[in-house]
């Protein structure tokens, strides 16, 4: 296959997942109300409690509703890469992801073309949510919006990995709400999402270790940073090394006669 | 249909013209689950203009033998050749010449037929006016042009069978292969589908290869494979298998095949 058919086949995995997704128009509400419920009620109730001290890259005193616009940000990336992971299984077990692992292309393109997929669709449900962000007055750069991107597409693709890592090792869909609550939940409080970690650390220092290895810390800070055109590159090394590890793994352990075996021993 | 050579043989023995490559090889190909032997020492060709039914009764090995033909599955031995290419060389690459339908219906129910086509052309480096053109003809070769830009969720079954025969020539593959294509269709649906496909492999030079356990799927004329407990027990043109067997019909002929080779194998 010439180069020009490798960026087809991205092309169409990218423009099938958008379709899908548009399509699906409660999906897209419920991507977008999630993170709009914590940025205007859950922020507005903490506004008044929780003080903030200057931290990089703020310049200054910030309201709580800036600081957790970037965690919210990557709440929609971190529901979307388990999103996407749960319509892999679903696709898996519906046979639709057998038209894409037979065709002539290899195989760790065919699923990183998926992951890429993912990631445009979250990243659409990330402007959408900056939009009315910005509509409702909360105070972000404007042209944040633009330097933000390459951090999304990094933060979307580490985290759509681990999706499919976990959409690997799922054996059934009924097995993957488990995974949602053993993974989302955890990784998403246990993060600089709604809290800064040294105020973690002020309250307890093993969880504040717990939450600066966590990945998604990383992708939180990552976008943070690059909202206001800065570049975190501990978070930037951290969220790049996690992405290949996640990737690799995914894609070892990616096993296409998975499901196919009862079929199989049948026909 | 024209009179051919037993599958088994390399060359006509009467002298006459060779018999041109297979564009799907099987040979000696074996698969396992755990300690279930599904596939023993597998071997068929099927050559271009041909429809071969692949019969087996359930649990003969023939969904095993499909995803083994499209790498869903690794064998653990023996050879794959598609259009002379071996599968465990060349890796995904030699899928190109494949158009592929699955026992299961693989198609996005959300998406029209027109999308559902577009995204798989995509996938096989089609696209522009290429992709239009050859959409077009599939669909109009289907007929299901009026169709196109219907959800697939509204069509019935015998319809989205036929947008995934569509979808599966829409390369314009050398071989096609179709895994009980028509479970779940009304008797009208199946017979059209069925003669349609005959219709392909010889107005096309499609090396058609069709896994059914439904006898009355397969002509005369066609070449058979009859897989039993993983094996090969007989193959060659439908009418000398029924000869050979001393049987009235097919059916009689792949019942007696299934039962005493089954108690063969055992």
């Amino acid at each position: 296959m010439s180069g020009t058919a490798y960026a087809y086949a991205l092309r169409g995995v990218v423009w099938r997942e958008a379709l899908r997704f548009l399509q699906q128009r409660e999906r897209f509400l419920a991507a977008l109300v999630r993170p709009l419920v914590w940025l205007f009620l859950f922020a507005a109730g903490f506004r008044a409690a929780l003080g903030l001290s200057i931290i990089p890259p703020y310049e200054t005193y910030i309201t709580y509703d800036v600081y957790i616009a970037p965690g919210l940000v990557a709440m929609i990336q971190l529901f979307n890469g388990m999103q996407s992971s749960l319509s892999m299984v679903y696709d898996r077990e519906m046979g639709s992801m057998r038209v894409l692992l037979t065709s002539p292309l290899p195989r760790w393109y065919l699923l990183l073309s998926r992951l890429t997929g993912g990631v445009f669709v979250s990243i659409l449900q990330v402007y959408t949510f900056l939009a009315v962000a910005f509509l409702f007055g909360v105070d972000l750069p404007l042209w944040g919006v633009v330097t933000v991107f390459p951090a999304l597409v990094l933060s979307g693709l580490m985290l759509g990995a681990l999706g499919m890592l976990l959409s690997s090792t799922v054996k059934q869909l009924e097995n993957f709400a488990g995974v949602m609550n053993f993974v989302i939940f955890p990784m998403f409080f246990a993060s600089s999402a709604l809290f800064p970690l040294w105020k973690i650390k002020e309250s307890s220092v093993a969880l504040y270790h717990v939450c600066a290895w966590n990945p998604f810390t990383h992708a939180v800070e990552l976008i943070r940073f690059a909202l206001y055109g800065e570049v975190n590159w501990g978070s930037l090394a951290i969220v790049a090394a996690a992405f290949m590890g996640f990737l690799v793994a995914a894609i070892w352990a990616y096993d296409p006669a998975k499901g196919l075996q009862p079929r199989g021993a049948r026909g | 249909m024209t009179e051919m050579a037993p599958v088994s043989a390399k060359s006509d023995p009467k002298g006459k013209a060779p018999r041109p490559a297979p564009a799907l090889s099987v040979q000696e190909l074996s698969y396992s689950y755990g300690e279930k032997r599904a596939l023993d020492r597998v071997g068929f060709d099927v050559l271009p203009g041909r429809f071969t039914g692949l019969l087996g009764p359930n649990g003969a090995g023939k969904t095993t033998l499909f995803a083994l033909i499209t790498r869903l599955l690794t064998p653990a031995g023996g050879r794959i050749e598609i259009a002379g290419r071996d599968l465990a060389g060349a890796g995904s690459a030699a899928l190109a010449p494949l158009g592929i339908v699955f026992q299961q219906p693989t198609l996005d129910l959300d998406l029209t037929v027109r999308q559902n086509l577009a995204y798989f052309a995509s996938l096989h480096g089609l696209a522009g006016a290429a992709r239009e053109r050859a959409i077009a003809r599939e669909l109009e070769r289907m007929e299901m042009s009026a169709r196109a830009d219907e959800k697939v969720r509204v069509l019935n079954g015998g319809h989205r069978r036929r947008v995934e025969i569509a979808r599966g020539l829409l390369h314009d593959p050398g071989v096609l292969i179709l895994d009980e294509p028509t479970v779940g269709l009304d008797v009208a649906s199946r017979a059209g589908l069925v003669a349609h496909v005959h219709a392909l492999a010889r107005e096309q030079n499609l090396a058609v290869l069709w896994a059914t356990h439904l006898i009355d799927e397969i002509d005369g004329g066609d070449d058979i494979v009859v897989l039993h407990k993983g094996r090969v027990v007989e193959r060659g043109k439908a009418r000398e298998v029924v000869k050979r067997a001393g049987a009235g019909s097919l059916a009689q002929a792949f019942d007696g095949l299934t039962n005493e080779s089954g108690e063969e194998a055992r």
